[in-house]
């Protein structure tokens, strides 16, 4: 299964308040940083199922602003926003990044975009945030607090592992 | 809790106290010398990064007799790998709804309109 391939790998340096993303993904290059980079593509993905996305403001270029509210009815909305310091596609992609819960709170963002082999890519997410402290809080409770998500699909994906 | 686990993430900082941690996970319990004789370094030296590790709930030191062999508390360790680990799957689901995002592109030969032949 394509699952197996490719898995999300996780780095959580001991030395550096880091948090780092690996992953690959059966496609080029240029469409993966689309996905990132287009407003519409990119709602269809960055939140659960259950979560409406919209996407208040996206100016994608270095220096542009973003902004997106994540909401589920009228009892859950979270806003996050930050700006996009650096795009140039198709390779790399940084921002910072705020959520409401948090408004003093920022990390910054590095995205890098690798071509593989194959037409696929692998990306690169780093995230800087202040101290030990807040990436510890972070690992430990989630960016995303209050979202609470079905997990039948993760345990269908877990058992594809197997 | 989320003060303990900042303590043992900073308790790892260090690769050898890392590597301390996997060996008495590999091994099981373990004296000091044990634990010193493959480092090019002073037993004193790995008593004090075991001093750390045990500040920060990592590892206990039994009391009886002289040996007294570290023993590693796995319990704590579990909290810090859970939490990393619910945190990846997370990611992991975000990335797994972007394939399918991606795959729906491909379909659509690049527009985002794509997705409109889909069926």
């Amino acid at each position: 299964m394509t699952t197996t391939r490719n898995a999300t790998q996780i780095e959580a340096p001991a030395d550096v308040p880091v948090i780092r993303l690996v992953r690959e993904f059966d496609a080029p290059r240029e469409r993966v940083f689309r996905a990132w980079t287009d407003p519409t593509l990119f709602a269809r993905w960055i939140g659960p199922r259950s979560i409406d996305t919209t996407i208040d403001v996206w100016d994608a270029r270095s220096g542009g602003e973003w902004r997106y509210t994540a909401s589920r009815g009228e009892d859950f909305q979270m806003a996050f926003w930050g700006c996009f310091h650096q795009v140039r596609e198709p390779e790399r992609l940084v921002q910072t990044f705020s959520f409401e819960g948090e408004p003093d709170g920022v990390s910054l963002e590095t995205l890098v975009f690798e071509e593989l082999p194959g037409g696929r890519t692998r990306t690169i997410a780093t995230s800087v945030v202040e101290s030990f402290e807040i990436r510890d809080q972070i690992l430990a409770s989630g960016m995303d607090t209050g979202v609470v998500e079905g997990y039948e699909k993760l345990d269908e994906l877990l058992a594809e592992e197997a | 809790m989320t003060d303990q686990l900042s303590r043992a993430f900073q308790a790892l900082a260090d690769p050898t106290r890392r590597d301390l941690v996997a060996r008495l996970a590999a091994d099981g319990d373990a004296t000091v010398g044990d634990l010193a004789a493959p480092y090019d370094v002073s037993l004193q030296a790995v008593s004090k990064h075991l001093k750390v590790l045990e500040e920060a709930g990592l590892v206990s030191r039994s009391r009886d007799a002289q040996r007294r062999p570290v023993h590693l508390e796995a319990e704590v360790l579990e909290l810090m790998t859970g939490w990393i680990e619910r945190y990846r799957r997370r990611a992991e689901e975000r990335f797994a709804r972007l394939d399918a995002v991606l795959a729906d592109m491909d379909e659509g030969a690049g527009g985002t309109a794509a997705g409109e032949e889909a069926s």
